[in-house]
């Protein structure tokens, strides 16, 4: 396999960086967070998405979607990424619907992948339990058949999902990898409560609390007590979706700064003029070219499931992470004082380009991880 | 697509003839690897064979043309297709065979000859560089022309059907073993700088010609500085037009920084390997924790490097525009290589100091000292971030 985009590929991102560019740009995400969106994001771009076979994308064509698989979803993260646009994306059609993928029923899957890939019905995934990400570390309380009580931090979209998807622990340790379960729950049910959170990058963070919520044999996801297998796809799925998210932040940052270094004067010149600009824009280009050839290799990977993709995603979240990390950091010290006013755009980068970093690990987690998965 | 399937399945019998001609070629000693520098072939006049293993081995391979696949049959190259050579390779890379000869004339002057060179210097110049007969070395830095090499002062003056060759090189690799050299030289000294360059190429036996090693801190001597002392050549060994030798020059150079941003990506034991050994681990993670994070860091960027290696090499392949990557691949790879050098000097400790002994594998000291020259020699990464902020990043007054 190359690692150059098909004539499909490249339409599908042209017509995805049209959209976005056009449609959620970074003025919406402003918007929403000025007047205190009770929704966060519109819902009416929401299934305009869906039209354009967002909500689908990684749902195959038998259920609803489009079936582009996770290059295709990249290719939608990173321009998503560029232009900071508000969409459930990566709750509902990345982390839901690989966990309906690979765990779901036939039923689960029949009835809830199509609605999803229509942009009708919004699945969130609750899992985390820690500020820090640490997977496997799930104290949610699972008696009798089945009775769930917990609390889940930074859910996303969790405040208007329509439907939850719940890790618990059914057996084991309380971070264990084996003794895991997955649950369906409604959020509407007895005993959950949902408080969404104000986040620094504007986007939808919510708790949800858990208080002996009964739930069925049937909303099981995944095999009961090695729900590790599927939570690992879906972390993974997300995570890779992230870091070309992260991508597109970089590389919008980035640019919008050339276009300042080419512009603003001091001491009577341009200020890209200055070697010591010039020099530190360069390397920064030399690291988003890696962060693309990463990111691009590890969506094949996880499209063809190689054995080694999860090590690549490790690679990439760690790199897109750190990139990312850098170049909104210089695009902000670059921009000077204007970088630091709300008025200008270039802040909205950095803030989110950190809540990306900590949303299923970050680069230290993930170097940690890649060693590991190395043997060392 | 039966044109396809077509030539997919003569790929496939190409594969089959040619596995079958290198396992009856290749002699057995030509398989082991390369261990140190005598048993790399660089040809030449005077290139001493360490064994008649690989005296046989460039000497079967240049016979097909395959020293250069992909240089036309009419000049000693093997005339094959870029899937053709891909295949070539992969099967010398299975058989574990060694490169049969490797110099500056193929990896360097070769191509500009091909894309620059008048039929006659092709056909006088290019089959001696497939067969191995001419070593060649680059005249390009002077004393005082390093990073700002269009300044270079080496002159050559018209004489009616020869030029007069006055000056002196420096950074020539090789230059004591090499036949021949490519050498940049002023020809004008009017106008900008760049215009007034030409490329010439000389037998370094004509006289004039002298070479003087230079002793670096690994210990070795692989530089010389050469001076020329009213050295005569021959108006025909004028490489492309009087004073447009600098695009020639920077045309080769995007050559020599593929080569050298390479050294990076060879293939030798992980770093975490050598650690595993030298600290340790403690319950399934190596014993010293800043180590691990620096090595893993290392390892990170490394595949990162080499996946956007591959990454150009595709787009290029697709016919899509890659644009100054040869820039990028130079500081990258070359920065990362030092990265490597670094803590595997780090990871051996006190073992790593060990230098100037006879034992018969190299020094790692040699090794980590040698990498500095990386990111110096090709232009500097400095050099190289200037070119990128120029012709990518289209910053101002770069």
């Amino acid at each position: 396999m190359t690692l150059v985009l098909n004539d499909d590929q490249s339409m599908f991102r042209d017509a995805a960086r049209r959209f976005a560019a056009e449609r959620a740009p970074v003025s919406q995400l402003r918007k929403l967070r000025d007047d205190v969106d009770p929704v966060g994001f519109d819902r009416n771009v929401w299934k305009e998405m869906a039209e354009m076979g967002w909500a689908g994308v990684l749902v195959p064509e038998e259920y609803g979607g489009v079936g582009f698989g996770f290059v295709g979803a990249g290719l939608i993260a990173a321009e998503i990424g560029r232009n900071l646009s508000a969409t459930p994306l990566l709750s509902s059609a990345v982390l839901a619907v690989t966990a309906l993928l690979r765990g779901g029923t036939q039923t689960h899957k029949e009835t809830l992948l199509p609605a999803i890939a229509g942009g009708d019905l919004l699945i969130a995934f609750a899992t985390d339990e820690c500020a820090r990400h640490a997977p496997y570390h799930i104290a949610t309380r699972c008696t009798g058949k089945y009775k769930l009580s917990g609390r889940k931090l930074h859910v996303l979209d969790g405040h208007v999902a329509d439907r939850l998807i719940v890790s618990a622990r059914t057996s084991g340790d309380i971070s264990s990898r084996d003794g895991i379960s997955l649950f369906l729950v409604d959020p509407k049910a007895n005993g959950v409560t949902i408080t969404r959170s104000s986040m620094v990058d504007s986007r939808n963070s919510a708790m949800v609390e858990l208080r002996d919520v009964v739930v069925g044999e049937a909303d099981v996801i995944g095999t009961f007590d090695k729900g590790a297998i599927v939570l690992d796809a879906v972390l993974d799925a997300g995570r890779a979706v992230l870091a070309a998210e992260l991508l597109g932040v970089a590389e919008e940052a980035f640019e919008r700064t050339l276009t300042y270094l080419r512009e603003r004067e001091q001491f009577g010149v341009k200020i890209g003029t200055f070697q010591a600009l010039q020099h530190r824009a360069a390397h920064l280009f030399c690291e988003i070219e890696l962060v693309r050839s990463v990111v691009l290799r590890t969506m094949q990977a996880l499209d063809a499931q190689e054995p080694t993709a999860s090590s690549l995603v490790c690679l990439s979240k760690a790199k897109a992470t750190d990139v990312a990390r850098i170049a909104t950091n210089e695009a902000v010290q670059m921009h000077g004082g204007i970088g630091m006013t709300d008025e200008f755009d270039i802040g909205f980068f950095m803030k989110r380009a950190r809540a990306a970093a900590e949303t299923f690990g970050d680069q230290y987690y993930h170097t940690d991880r890649f060693a590991q998965l190395s043997g060392y | 697509m039966s044109a396809q399937l077509n030539s997919e399945q003569a790929l496939e019998a190409f594969r089959h003839d040619t596995r079958a001609w290198l396992e009856a070629n290749c002699p057995p000693e030509m398989r082991q690897p390369v261990v140190d520098e005598s048993d790399v072939c660089w040809g030449g006049r005077r290139f001493q064979f360490k064994n008649d293993a690989q005296r046989v081995w460039l000497q079967r391979m240049a016979e097909r043309g395959w020293t250069v696949p992909e240089w036309p049959r009419q000049y000693g190259g093997g005339g094959l297709s870029k899937d053709e050579a891909r295949v070539l390779r992969e099967e010398m890379a299975a058989m574990k065979c060694r490169p049969p000869l490797t110099s500056f004339g193929i990896s360097m002057l070769g191509p500009a000859l091909l894309k620059y060179g008048n039929e006659q210097q092709k056909s006088e110049h290019i089959p001696k560089i497939a067969r191995g007969e001419i070593r060649w070395c680059q005249g390009y830095s002077e004393p005082g022309a390093g990073s700002d090499l269009a300044s270079l002062k080496t002159r050559a003056d018209d004489h009616g059907d020869h030029f007069v060759v006055n000056g002196s090189k420096i950074w020539t690799s090789y230059g004591d073993k090499a036949d021949w050299i490519f050498c940049l030289v002023r020809t004008s000294f009017t106008g900008k700088k760049q215009e007034g360059i030409s490329f010439l190429l000389f037998d370094m036996e004509s006289p004039g010609v002298t070479t003087r090693p230079i002793r670096l801190i690994s210990g070795y001597s692989p530089f010389t500085q050469t001076f020329f002392d009213n050295v005569k050549v021959p108006k025909e060994n004028l490489l492309g037009e009087l004073n447009k030798g600098w695009t020639i020059a920077k045309y080769l150079l995007t050559h020599e920084r593929n080569m050298i941003g390479g050294f990076g990506t060879q293939r030798v034991t992980p770093l975490s390997q050598l650690a595993i050994k030298s600290v340790g681990l403690a319950a399934g993670r190596l014993a010293e924790p800043a180590l691990r994070s620096d090595i893993a860091r290392f390892e990170m960027d490394a595949l990162a490097f080499a996946l956007t290696m591959s990454r150009v090499t595709d787009e290029a392949k697709a016919g899509n525009e890659t644009g100054a990557m040869s820039s990028m691949l130079k500081y990258y790879g070359t920065e990362l290589n030092k990265r490597r050098a670094e803590l595997t000097m780090s990871v051996a400790g006190s073992e790593g100091l060990k230098f100037g002994d006879s034992s018969s594998e190299e020094p790692l000291a040699s090794m980590w000292l040698r990498t500095k020259a990386n990111s110096i020699e090709g232009g500097t990464s400095e050099i190289q971030l200037n070119i990128i902020a120029k012709n990518v990043l289209r910053l101002p007054g770069a």
